[in-house]
């Protein structure tokens, strides 16, 4: 099963209670293959469980990069959030992580 | 300007970032800028509360930085722009006087830019933040709060000579535009769509977060190495009149530049890319594209701005009271087991004593404390960290304690505890309208 890993590489942002996840794919297939398969409702689907309310997918075809806005995800936020990573830096590797749906390819 | 092309060092990502990559820059005679942005959300705040503390009101890296660069800024032309002022500019330009004075720079000329305050007018501020809660709720515990200033107060200080431009809260982006706007003599405000106004603006926001442009955040082995990490350097952007953008660093210094660090970059902490607010414009990157024109050398495209909106956004800093936070590790069989139940032993110490934090989590580091428990196969250590957040300093460390002492009282192989107490800072964001904040600047000759 390929994952987002085996396409793109992925950076976390934060603002507020917000993440903003970029998927920048390697190539102009991933790109393609990303843009079937990585809908934002996968994306929420996999962030359901950390509180994230509803997210947003931004295509960039330039950079055949996808942002995603994730709201409602960082347990209020870095600055009153309790958990270890507060920015939520990491969420990149969940998203890294995701695998995507074989009819996809 | 030492070329046709103007040359922008970013020498900062953040207030506690490394000082060697910004040193490097300042030894580079073909620099005409370097600009240091150290100011995250929480920074103003945090600052304000320190300076009535006792402590200083500025970046607290603001003398190691100043002293560090200083001299080699001076030699080589280089214009230093920082917001280290934070919460207190003033008093950090007077300290960089001190220390130019002391290295015998006389002459030197340097800014305050000030009026990013507007706690002492909260009855100007839109009374909704930008959850929709009502601002007037935040008033009693608030610490500060400050309008993103744009390009303006720069503009200014340059304008009247400024060596050094110290101000507080700027956006960040502005750091880096005032000085394109400053030496090109590019419109400003523009009345209508600029490319050259987005393009400086992408050129700063690339270049705002210092070494993640460069290769920092970005190296996952096996899949994406980057070649020297320990001596990260930090970016360049050369900039022409016309708005043509490169973003590059300094051959020897570790890292790289690639059209995928900069798509990283210029999406990073963006959401619609066709809409990124700031004082200075709203910025379109929808059309933004990269290529790689040398090695580590990416050529940037396509950035347009819309003039500046009507309002500042503003950062309310506020008292949210204490948090808690105690751990302690098990390993080898069962481990998971024993610091599941050494959690529960915590919640229920919690309850006999009567402590009723207003917020408590408990996680297992190693099994679900990044990500929630995805159910992967058991760990050979795990770490267990209870925090909480309380109005009442107490509860938060008597928390703390309790973890501490599973040492004795709790599963069989704990190690390794630590607690720590500390004060939170909330932060909610508004807007104010523009007419209502007054930026002023003042310029100062250092005198040996």
């Amino acid at each position: 099963m390929r994952t987002v890993r085996d396409l793109a590489h992925v950076r976390a942002g934060d603002k507020g209670n917000t993440s903003n996840l970029v998927v920048v794919a390697d190539s102009e297939a991933a790109y393609e293959e990303l843009l079937a398969g990585l809908t934002a409702d996968r994306v929420h689907e996999r962030f359901a469980h950390l509180g994230a309310k509803e997210v947003t997918r931004y295509e960039h075809p330039p950079t055949g990069a996808l942002n995603f806005v994730v709201r409602g995800v960082l347990a209020g936020g870095v600055t009153t959030s309790l958990r270890v990573d507060g920015h939520g830096k990491s969420l990149s590797s969940l998203l890294a992580g995701t695998k995507l749906p074989e009819e996809s390819r | 300007m030492s070329s046709d092309r103007l040359r922008i060092g970013g020498g900062a990502g953040y207030a506690g970032d490394r000082i060697e990559p910004a040193v490097e820059l300042s030894a580079d005679p073909g620099l005409d800028y370097l600009c240091f942005e150290c100011l995250g959300e929480r920074t103003v705040a945090l600052a304000r509360r320190r300076s009535t503390e006792g402590g200083h009101g500025y970046n607290p890296l603001l003398e190691e930085r100043t002293r560090a660069v200083l001299a080699d800024c001076v030699q080589n032309g280089i214009t230093i722009v920082t917001n280290m002022g934070a919460a207190d500019p003033t008093a950090a330009a007077a300290r960089v006087r001190e220390i130019a004075a002391d290295a015998g720079h006389d002459g030197l000329r340097i800014a305050a830019v000030n009026g990013s305050d507007v706690s002492d007018r909260f009855e100007d501020l839109h009374t909704e933040t930008t959850e929709g809660e009502p601002v007037a709720a935040y008033r009693d515990r608030a610490l500060a709060a400050d309008a993103y200033l744009g390009v303006e107060p720069i503009l200014a200080a340059l304008d009247r000579g400024a060596d050094v431009v110290v101000t507080g809260r700027v956006a960040d982006a502005s750091l880096f535009l005032a000085p394109l706007i400053y030496e090109f003599d590019w419109p400003y405000p523009h009345g209508e769509p600029s490319e050259r106004i987005g393009q400086g603006i992408a050129a700063g926001h690339l270049l705002e977060c210092a070494g993640q442009v460069t290769g920092g955040y970005f190296a996952d082995p096996g899949r994406a190495d980057v070649e020297g990490l320990a001596s990260l350097g930090f970016p360049i952007a050369e900039v022409g009149a016309d708005g043509d953008v490169t973003i590059t660093k300094l051959p020897g210094t570790g890292g790289t530049v690639t059209a995928e660090t900069c798509t990283q970059q210029l999406l990073y902490e963006v959401h619609d890319p066709s809409t990124y607010l700031g004082p200075d414009g709203v910025a379109d990157f929808s059309g933004v594209s990269f290529a790689e024109v040398r090695k580590d050398a990416v050529r940037v495209e396509g950035a347009v701005a819309d003039p500046p909106p009507e309002t500042l956004k503003v950062s309310l800093g506020y008292d949210a009271g204490y948090r808690g936070v105690g751990e302690i590790s098990y390993a080898g069989p069962n481990a998971r087991a024993r610091a599941e139940l050494a959690g529960r032993i915590v919640r229920d110490r919690l309850s006999i004593r009567g402590l009723d934090p207003a917020e408590l989590r408990t996680d297992l580091v190693g099994v679900d404390s990044l990500h929630g428990d995805l159910g992967d196969e058991e760990p050979y250590e795990v770490r267990l960290r209870v925090a909480v957040r309380s109005d009442d300093e107490s509860t938060a460390r008597g928390v703390a304690r309790e973890v501490e002492t599973l040492y004795t009282n709790g599963p069989a192989g704990g190690g390794g505890a630590r607690m720590e107490t500390d004060r939170v800072v909330g932060i909610v964001s508004t807007l104010v309208d523009r007419e209502r904040v007054d930026p002023t600047v003042s310029v100062e000759e250092v005198e040996v």
